[in-house]
Parts: structure tokens; C-alpha cells; sequence
């Protein structure tokens, strides 16, 4: 249970993809919704007429991969929270503060806390040294070719992981929902996929993922307030009442069971923050906006969004305690305390349904549908543009490649990759998948993100360095989730786990971060000493945004 | 990714003015303080929360269930919002005012 609720937290930063866990076991194919069904059309018309609208303004390799640049802060603002608000977040966390009271807050913190750090240490280095993928610092004063190729390489390792983990949850997901085909709602959402980053590139992706977060934020309030109306919109009359029918009473006030020892907390507590700090194609937004001044509004209205939302979700698992738990309608065979009807997931759903009827369930089902469109959409742009820029354009071509050719190989990829995440959906369907996020996000963390920040940070930084130290934090983390309980133990069947936690970054994190200091220090090669000669201009840049890559005019 | 001769002219007297090491010193000591802040909040209450979990669970008054717990963590997310609008006013304002400034002047001499 315990190891089900961390990958079910891992998720939620990283949107739309935690209850792939969970689903598996409980989804069974509903009957057809006829108003999501509706609903979700509207939302694709929306965003395929909006798709249509970015092809026309999608013509470089800037507008591509970062929009041109031209994003401002509070669209990217609230881009970003889309990315961090997904289907999952919605889901996972209402059913955790139903299932477990406080529990679900404490972890709604841990989520957040990230924000801040990641807007004072980061924020303004990644707009001024990055211009379409975060290997552009990483590479800045290095080698471009290995550096690249490395970076390239765990960031398509966490974008794939994460695709089939999203595309498997996805399937059961919709099943759940909709009442449509695994199959069917896999090819739908890799389809729709395709042609959003395709033909409208990161304009459309961005703009798919506004329009999402908008209705969530808008669906997630109505269900709280509706629900919250039934209690006089009184705290103290709604956690009465909550306490006196839960069945752990009082306990739901305090810390349970979801934090047994500190290495987990921590570790996950590491993973999630730095794993974030690590995601692709969260980085990649960094890269939309038109300065280092807009990049740091996004991360204010991000997390303003993000911190608003969580406490909607707080409000509305603790009225689902009441409204939702006591409904024999909503538990299999009307026997109250019983299995809840499509999972534990479900209860935020049945809450919309409860306070809202059948037009708000399928509002709030289209807005799950759409999370995932948009995650996935995001994730595909970010693993294309690893292949065309770093791999084709940087170390294939080094440089040579003209712009059109450039973004003729971005937009196969995204086919590429749609139709991998397709087909490994489809081979995956019966499986376990959960490991995957972990990770996806133990990968980020162990991988890109030491040597991100060194890049930044650390003037000794070198090649040889920052690739061997790369290297073996992409090994570390994924051969430690090998050897855990999840993959070790579940998928591959063998008795006991090799690695007792199912957590690596508190372990492959500090192991990248060491290697890649102690190689760099040993490295004593011409080339090492030109490269930690050019930090200082770069530093200066970093610093200031002077020579940092410009919004293209439209 | 290279720069241009004439870029490394204006990176050389950026770094030789004084006001840059000014403005990186004062950003980069505010931004640390700002994480310093965060970190020991987050990780203090996360060390209640493994270590003396009852406290969490306690009420504010008697006969509310306003807990400790709920609202240290209600605090958190709105003192933490509110560090990080601080930040962006002052990085967005004061510290971006001097680095244009920096830049323009080093730009100047270069022509």
C-alpha cells in the first residue's frame, strides 16, 4: 500500500500519471458517458481549431520548440501548473484525503515546497543560458557532442518511461470514465497527441495545457464550493461531521501511515523535489518566455495556482469523507465501508456526480481526459526536440543542419514518438507499470539535474566530468529500481527485493553528484582547463541575460 | 555554443565593474537567505511530523479542529507564495534595474 501511495505522490508532480498504479487493478469498462463524451468533443474542437491557428504561426525552429519565446509570464504560469495539476493530482490526493485525512495535506506540501527553491536557485540561470533544451547548459562551455548525447539519452530514457507509464494509465483511465476501448482510447489519445505537437508545436501544446488548467481549476472550485454549501461553508461543521463517520475518527487529524521511516521520507521528499528540477519537458518551459523577468512571474503564478488548488482538494476529500462515504450509491453493492465503485481513485469523481449530477461528472471526466492530452502532448514535444536539436542538429550535423531540416526531423519524431508510445501502451497494458514513474522521476533527479546545476554553479565543471557522472546516476537509478520491491519483487516475481526502497534518488542522487566532482577535479586535460576558463563569460550571462536567446517578433 | 569576439568584450567589462559583483552578491546572498528560510520551515515540520506526530493532531483551541497541523500547513503554502512574490518584486525591480544598467554602460564602451 505504502509503496502503491509513494508512486501515486510521484506522480502528481509529473502529471496525470500516478494513478497508473491504482487504475489497473480496478478499472472495469463502464458504460458509454454520453455527456463527457460531449464535453471532451467541445475540448477537442477547441484545441485542434487553436492547434490550426499555431501551425500558422509555427514556422521556425524557435516557434517549434519554445513558442518563439513569446509566452508571457502568467501564460506560462499557468501552463506550468497545468503540468503540475494532473489528472492525478485531482484523483490521487481527493482519494488520499478521503482515505486518510491529514496524510494527503502533508504530502500536498512536500509537492509544493519544490517552487520556491526551484524559482530562487534556478529560474533565471535557465532562461538566460537555455534556448530550446535544457542540454543547451549543460553543453554551454562543454564538449557538445558527448555532453549532448548524454543528456539526450536520460532525458529520452525519462520522457519514454513516463509516456508508457501516462499512455497505460491513460487507457484505464478513460475505460473508467468514458466506457470506451483500452485500445481505442490509446490510438485517440496518441492521435490527438501528434497532431497538436506536430503541426502546432509548442504554441498549440502550451496553449492545450492553459485551456486544461483553466477548466480544472474552474471544476475543481465548483465541485468544493457546491460541496462546501451542504456544510454552511463551515470548517468546524464539516471536520464534526467528517470525524464522527470516518472510520479512523479523530486519527484522521493526525500523521499515518503513509511516512513508516525517514529514508523513505527523505528519499521521495529528494526525488520529488530535484526530480522536478530534472524533468525535460518541465525545463523546457523555462525556455518559452521572453526574459528572466517573465520566467520568474511564471513560477509566482504557477505556484500561486498550485498552492490555491491543493487547498480546493483538502476541502473536497474531507467533504467526500461525508457526502461521498455515507452514499450507498457509491459503493459496490450499496454496503457503505465497503469497495468503492471504479476504486479508491474514483472519489472525486463521485463527488462531482454527488453535489453536481451527470452534467458536472462528465464536465469534471472531460477536464481528466484532458490532463492527459496535454501531459503526454508536453512530454512528446520535450523527447522530439532531444532528437532534432541535441542528437540530429548538435552532434549528427554538429551545427550544419539548416532550420528546415532541422524541424522536418522534430515533427518525426513526435510521429515517432506517438507511435512508440502507442504501441508500448498496448504491450504493456497488463503489466505493473507503476515502477516506471519512479523511475522516471529517480532518473531526472540522479541524471540531469546534478549536472544541470553544477553547469551552473560550478566553475570546475568538465566534460569528462559531467558525462561520466551522468552516466552512472542514469545507471545507479535505474538499476536500484531494478533491484526494488517493484520491479525485482512484482514484475519479474522473485522472492525478495535486492534494494529496500522503492525510492533511488537518495542514493543515485549523491552518487552522480560525487562522481561528477571527483572526475572533473582529477581531469586536468587542456581541454578541461579551456572549459573552466569560459565559465566566467558564461557566469556573466547567466547573471545578467546579456547574449541569452531573444523572443523572435511576431 | 560560442560567443562573438565582441560579446567577450562586453562579458570582460561587465565582470571588471564593480556594481556586478554588487548585484550578484546581494541577489545571490537574498535568494539563499529566501531558500535558507523555506528549507528550515519545510524540513522543521517535517521533522515533527516523523518524530513527535502527536503535536500535529493538536487543537488550536479548545473545541475547533483547527489543528496545529492544518494550520502550520495552510502558514506554509501561503508564507512560501508570499517569499516568492517578494523575491520576483524585488528581483523584477531593484536587482534587474542594476543589471540593465550594467549592461548598458558595458555595452556602451565596447562601441
Amino acid at each position: 500500500m505504502l509503496a502503491r501511495l509513494n508512486v501515486l505522490l510521484l506522480g502528481l508532480l509529473a502529471p496525470a500519471l500516478a494513478f497508473a498504479g491504482d487504475a489497473i487493478s480496478a478499472t472495469e469498462k463502464q458504460p458509454l458517458n454520453l455527456h463527457a463524451i460531449g464535453m471532451f468533443v467541445v475540448f477537442v474542437g477547441m484545441t485542434l481549431g487553436i492547434t490550426k491557428w499555431a501551425a500558422g504561426r509555427t514556422k521556425s525552429a524557435a516557434d517549434f520548440y519554445t513558442a518563439g519565446g513569446g509566452i508571457t509570464g502568467f501564460q506560462n504560469g499557468l501552463a506550468i501548473a497545468g503540468d503540475y495539476m494532473s489528472a492525478a493530482t485531482l484523483l490521487g490526493l481527493t482519494a488520499m484525503v478521503y482515505a486518510k485525512g491529514v496524510d494527503g495535506y502533508i504530502y500536498m506540501i512536500a509537492f509544493f515546497a519544490g517552487w520556491p527553491i526551484i524559482l530562487f536557485l534556478m529560474a533565471e540561470r535557465l532562461r538566460n543560458l537555455g534556448k530550446f533544451t535544457f542540454a543547451d547548459i549543460t553543453s554551454y562551455r562543454l564538449n557538445q557532442s558527448k555532453v549532448r548525447t548524454m543528456a539526450a539519452v536520460s532525458s529520452l530514457t525519462v520522457v519514454c518511461f513516463y509516456l508508457v507509464a501516462q499512455m497505460v494509465g491513460a487507457g484505464q483511465l478513460i475505460k473508467l470514465l468514458f466506457g470506451l476501448d483500452y485500445t481505442i482510447a490509446l490510438f485517440v489519445v496518441g492521435a490527438l497527441m501528434m497532431v497538436y505537437v506536430t503541426f502546432g508545436g509548442m504554441v498549440a501544446t502550451t496553449w492545450v495545457q492553459i485551456i486544461k488548467a483553466c477548466m480544472l481549476l474552474a471544476g475543481g472550485t465548483l465541485v468544493m464550493i457546491l460541496a462546501m454549501s451542504q456544510f454552511g461553508f463551515s470548517f468546524e461543521n464539516l471536520m464534526t461531521k467528517a470525524i464522527s463517520v470516518h472510520s479512523l475518527g479523530e486519527k484522521i487529524l493526525f500523521p499515518g501511515s503513509l511516512l513508516p521511516d525517514p529514508v523513505t521520507a527523505l528519499s521521495l521528499g529528494l526525488g520529488l523535489m530535484f526530480g522536478t528540477a530534472g524533468l525535460p519537458h518541465i525545463l523546457m518551459r523555462f525556455f518559452t518566455v521572453t526574459n528572466a523577468k517573465e520566467a520568474r512571474k511564471s513560477v509566482l503564478y504557477a505556484s500561486g495556482f498550485v498552492a490555491y488548488f491543493f487547498n480546493v482538494i483538502l476541502l473536497m476529500g474531507f467533504a467526500a469523507i461525508i457526502i461521498v462515504g455515507q452514499n450507498p450509491e457509491f459503493f459496490e453493492g450499496g454496503n457503505i465501508g465497503g469497495k468503492i465503485i471504479g476504486g479508491g481513485n474514483m472519489v472525486a469523481m463521485h463527488l462531482a456526480k454527488a453535489v453536481g449530477g451527470n452534467l458536472l461528472l462528465g464536465f469534471l471526466s472531460a477536464v481528466a481526459f484532458a490532463t492527459i492530452l496535454a501531459v503526454v502532448s508536453g512530454l512528446a514535444l520535450a523527447g522530439a526536440a532531444s532528437i532534432s536539436h541535441d542528437i540530429y542538429a548538435r552532434v549528427l550535423r554538429k551545427g550544419k543542419a539548416t532550420e528546415t531540416e532541422e524541424l522536418r526531423v522534430s515533427k518525426l519524431s513526435s510521429i515517432g514518438l506517438g507511435i512508440v508510445a502507442i504501441i508500448l501502451g498496448i504491450a504493456f497494458e497488463k503489466m505493473n507499470v507503476a515502477f516506471m514513474v519512479a523511475l522516471a522521476f529517480g532518473i531526472a533527479a540522479s541524471a540531469n539535474f546534478p549536472v544541470l546545476i553544477l553547469s551552473m554553479y560550478w566553475k570546475g565543471l568538465t566534460t569528462r566530468g559531467a558525462v561520466v557522472g551522468g552516466y552512472s546516476g542514469l545507471v545507479a537509478a535505474v538499476l536500484f529500481v531494478l533491484l526494488s520491491k517493484s520491479v525485482w519483487v512484482t514484475v519479474l516475481g522473485n522472492a525478495q527485493a535486492l534494494f529496500p526502497y522503492d525510492q533511488p534518488a537518495l542514493f543515485s542522487m549523491p552518487l552522480a553528484f560525487l562522481v561528477t566532482i571527483i572526475i572533473s577535479k582529477l581531469d586536468n586535460s587542456a581541454e578541461a582547463q579551456a572549459e573552466r576558463a569560459q565559465f566566467d563569460d558564461q557566469y556573466v550571462r547567466a547573471q545578467t541575460g546579456f547574449g541569452a536567446a531573444e523572443a523572435s517578433a511576431h | 555554443m560560442s560567443s562573438t569576439s565582441s560579446q567577450r568584450a562586453v562579458y570582460a567589462r561587465i565582470r571588471s565593474n564593480p556594481r556586478f559583483a554588487e548585484l550578484v552578491s546581494k541577489r545571490q546572498g537574498f535568494a539563499t537567505l529566501l531558500s535558507v528560510i523555506v528549507l528550515t520551515i519545510f524540513y522543521g515540520f517535517f521533522m515533527v511530523v516523523a518524530f513527535t506526530p502527536k503535536v500535529i493532531g493538536q487543537r488550536l483551541s479548545e473545541g475547533s479542529y483547527v489543528t496545529v497541523g492544518i494550520a502550520a500547513e495552510l502558514f506554509m503554502f501561503i508564507f512560501f507564495w508570499v517569499l516568492t512574490a517578494v523575491y520576483v518584486k524585488r528581483a523584477n525591480g531593484e536587482f534587474d534595474d542594476i543589471t540593465s544598467e550594467i549592461v548598458r554602460d558595458a555595452s556602451k564602451e565596447v562601441k
